[in-house]
């Protein structure tokens, strides 16, 4: 073994596997578990959709009903849409800067572990019956201390606080790692488009779950301790609960969205055989949604009883985030219109359903920011069917067509094409005959979160065809398991770069080793691989007895200093549990909060403290900032 | 096939201070989200406060006795906090562990002054919504400041124990922004919990 790879492998064995802070390795592991996620909260949606198949149906009883919406909602949006998009990111944004892992590698596998343990928990307290009830944005006072008994709302909220914390966390490691350690000559305008979405993901992910933590928190003391906040007999407001979702919710419908425009902007210019139209445009209509987004909020309390200038603005404000939307859409038609031998893979299938599903999901979007047409349709079908629409196919087609685009990076494999245009058109039909009846029955009437309905209604016909849908949906899926299982079992290797795409992330083997590149290369486009020369340079004297990476700087990417990354650390996974206990044990007693504070103390020092041989070897290859200087300028001088 | 050109980065420095380094974007990445936190709560504080009729509703707002020795107390701690982090970029060990040792000696003076505030605020969070609120504030803030204060600490024995090396004396440089910031984010506090019932009640 070349010291290089020494110093990046992991310890064999199970210490190896709970201490690793390989971005790759915690990056797959945290993609499979929310595809796990996924499935579960899926099949709890079949049961759902069995039981409305006919009128009168007594397969699941009201209270059941209320725990398989609330969670199949707070899992798909809590634990897989957002989570695995920053998961899919924390895989590939390393490679695709050029980088050997992710800027705070112990952080990550911190986050990783208290995603599984707060996922775990919900579907824990639901196999208990215990599950959270009032829907996944459970509002007050329906979730408050006098009418959501038990514990079932508590760990609703301590759910979102597992979540929201790791979430944050991905995103400092993404905005960290996309503007310091980007190979030399990647400036800013030479990132690739899922970078830029994501780094612009994670601003919004920074700036909204504070709130949704805050207003879970004071639900939770609410609840346990008597605050009055949301109680409207001492002064509180249960509008307060709303606003302070809502500020989260909308964005974080656009921190779903953003990452999927990232994943087309990567997918469609590799197989239309051309650079994406549009770069500059494409960035500031992403900056653009995310500004915008957080100007949504109130389009979700239209029928609240708001002033009416209030409304009026924020009808504007929802039809106008349609412009910077349309824009990238039409980039990418013009990229595919004018694309050479354009060849429809399956990763550019799922993208092209996402075009006719989003913009179905875009149209009823404007429709229902319309305050009268809302003050209509709220609370009915036809707000499950756009949201399905929009989040299906403009977040799940796009990830799907990502999972077939880079799952030869991540396994070495290429998944089978044939089953890829099976996977797709069964997940194409099963969706719109799923969802397209909703509309008519949200038009019809039909309120969401009902457990049955009465057959003289007459939307039994409908209902049981979204049930069909909804199984095909379920056969599409287990297509892609069984193409996936398949394709893992096949022999023969996936080559480097199987689509001749132009990221970085294709330069280094399929999967890459521990340290990702044998040598940093040096860029000088956007497309480097389609580049005659690649690289320009290769980087060379980064120090191997100890994991170290460029640094370079935010905007033109010149080298600036060398930072020693963490080892692998069993600390991370302990102080996960430890604070998994802190936030269970809140639960049932707010004096959880101190004595469970001291074990999360413990662990986080035992995490920080540094190791006697290790703080030796960097002592061995320091060069104090004032010693280095001379060598930055003159590199600087010389790249210029 | 020609020899390809190469960047030798083997002189570079193995760490930097401010901006440049990764530990700078981590705190203010952390004060980025903290501070939205804060900003969120005080905006809690106000919608609350249009929604009853007498604010606070007993009449009586918060002794201003415990707060203002505070604030005295914070703005002052700026001082050893501003050498702490000067004397860390000189990577002078000395004065590091005199201004950080200051600090915390300050840090104690502050919390002993925090629980009596507490006790100060003349409601409690039990009481209505403008109690919550309060509590939920100074909670926030003294939260921050514990887990600043444990922080500091462990940076400080790391300080005397070892085992030291440059970048040591960056984390003590990236504590002393993140004190600035639990600093600057009390005053914003302190306005609201203590000086909106007087001046606007």
């Amino acid at each position: 073994m070349s010291p290089l790879e020494q110093t990046w492998a992991d310890k064999p064995g199970i210490l190896g596997w709970l201490s690793t802070v390989d971005h790759k390795r915690i990056g797959l592991r945290f993609v499979v578990t929310t595809l796990v996620f996924f499935a579960l909260a899926g099949q709890l949606a079949a049961v759902m959709r069995l039981q409305l198949a006919r009128a009168d149906n007594h397969l699941v009883g009201p209270d059941l009903y209320n725990q398989l919406f609330s969670v199949h909602g707070t899992a798909m949006m809590f634990l897989f849409a957002v989570p695995v998009m920053e998961a899919v990111a924390l895989y590939l944004i390393p490679l695709m800067v050029g980088t050997r892992n992710v800027a705070f590698p112990r952080l990550n596998a911190y986050g990783y572990w208290l995603f599984l343990f707060g996922g775990v928990m919900l579907f824990v307290v639901f196999a208990l019956n215990i599950g959270p009830e009032a829907g996944w944005f459970n509002y007050v006072p329906l979730s408050g201390p006098e009418f959501s008994a038990g514990k079932r709302s508590d760990f609703w909220a301590q759910l979102i606080t597992f979540t929201e914390i790791s979430a944050l966390i991905g995103a400092i490691q993404i905005i960290t790692t996309a503007f310091k350690m980007r190979a030399p000559g990647m400036t800013l305008a030479r990132m690739p488009l899922f970078v830029w979405a994501m780094v612009v993901t994670s601003f919004m992910i920074v700036f909204a779950m504070p709130s949704v933590m805050l207003a879970s928190t004071f639900l939770i003391t609410d609840r346990l301790v008597s605050t009055q906040f949301y109680n409207p007999a001492e002064g509180g407001d249960v509008l307060l609960w709303q606003h302070l979702f809502w500020f989260f919710g909308h964005p974080e419908v656009y921190i779903i969205f953003v990452p999927a425009l990232g994943m087309i902007s990567e997918i469609l210019p590799t197989f239309a055989r051309r650079r994406v139209v549009g770069y500059v445009a494409m960035v500031v209509a992403l900056v653009t949604i995310a500004f915008l987004s957080f100007g949504l909020w109130v389009h979700h309390m239209f029928t609240t009883g708001l002033p009416p200038l209030g409304m009026s603005f924020f009808t504007a404000a929802s039809i106008m985030i349609a412009l910077p939307t349309g824009l990238q859409i039409f980039c990418w038609i013009a990229t595919l219109a004018t694309g050479k031998r354009v060849q429809f893979a399956a990763p550019l299938l799922f993208v092209i359903g996402f075009f006719f599903i989003f913009i179905i999901g875009g149209l009823t979007g404007v429709m229902l920011g319309a305050t009268t047409l809302d003050s209509q349709l709220h609370d009915s079908y036809f707000v499950v069917a756009h949201l399905h629409y929009v989040l299906i196919g403009g977040a799940v087609f796009p990830l799907f067509g990502g999972f077939y685009y880079w799952f030869p990076k991540l396994t070495g494999r290429m998944l089978s094409e044939r089953a890829g245009r099976w996977n797709f058109w069964l997940f194409f039909v099963g969706f719109n005959v799923a969802f397209f009846p909703m509309h008519i029955l949200g038009l019809q009437g039909m309120p969401r979160r009902v457990y049955t309905y009465s057959a003289a209604s007459g939307w039994e016909n409908l209902n049981l065809l979204s049930t069909l849908g909804a199984f095909t949906i379920a056969v599409s899926m287990l297509v892609f398991l069984v193409n996936v299982v398949m394709s893992l079992r096949r022999a023969g290797r996936a080559p480097h770069n199987p689509w001749n795409a132009a990221t970085l992330e294709w330069a280094t083997s399929s999967p890459p080793p521990a340290y990702n590149f044998a040598t940093i290369p040096v860029v000088n486009s956007r497309t480097p691989l389609w580049e005659q020369k690649f690289p320009m340079a290769e980087v060379t004297g980064l120090p191997d007895i100890l994991p170290t990476v460029l640094v370079t700087r935010l905007h033109d990417a010149e080298p600036d200093h060398v930072a020693i990354l963490p080892t692998p650390s069993l600390w991370p996974f302990l102080a996960a549990i430890a604070t998994t206990v802190m936030f269970v044990g809140s639960v049932f007693t707010p004096w959880a909060v101190v004595w469970g504070a001291v074990p999360v103390g413990i662990t986080l020092i035992g995490w920080f403290w540094p190791d006697k041989e290790e703080a030796a070897r960097m002592l061995s290859i320091e060069v104090k900032p004032s010693e280095g200087e001379a060598r930055v300028v003159a590199l600087r001088e010389a790249l210029s | 096939m020609t020899a390809r050109s190469t960047i030798d980065v083997s002189r570079l420095p193995t760490y930097a201070f401010g901006h440049r380094s990764l530990m700078w974007w981590a705190t203010m990445g952390m004060i980025a989200i903290e501070g939205t936190v804060f900003a969120i709560a005080i905006v809690a504080y106000f919608y609350l406060r249009g929604q009853s009729e007498a604010w606070p509703p007993s009449g009586a707002p918060p002794d201003l006795l415990f707060g203002t020795i505070n604030t005295v107390i914070l703005l002052a701690s700026g001082i050893p906090n501003h050498f702490a982090a000067r004397a860390a970029e000189r990577e002078d060990l000395r004065s590091v562990r005199l201004w950080m040792v200051t600090c915390l000696v300050m840090a104690v003076a502050f919390q002993v002054v925090r629980a009596l505030e507490f006790t100060t605020l003349n409601t409690h969070w039990t009481a209505n919504a403008y109690g919550s609120i309060v509590f939920a504030l100074l909670a926030l803030h003294t939260t921050h400041l514990v887990t600043d204060f444990i922080d500091t600490v462990v940076l400080t024995v790391l300080m005397f124990t070892g085992p030291l090396n440059g970048r040591r004396f960056v984390d003590v440089s990236e504590n002393a922004d993140y004190w600035w910031f639990v600093l600057a984010a009390w005053i914003p506090i302190y306005f609201t919990i203590y000086l909106v019932p007087r001046l606007f009640p």
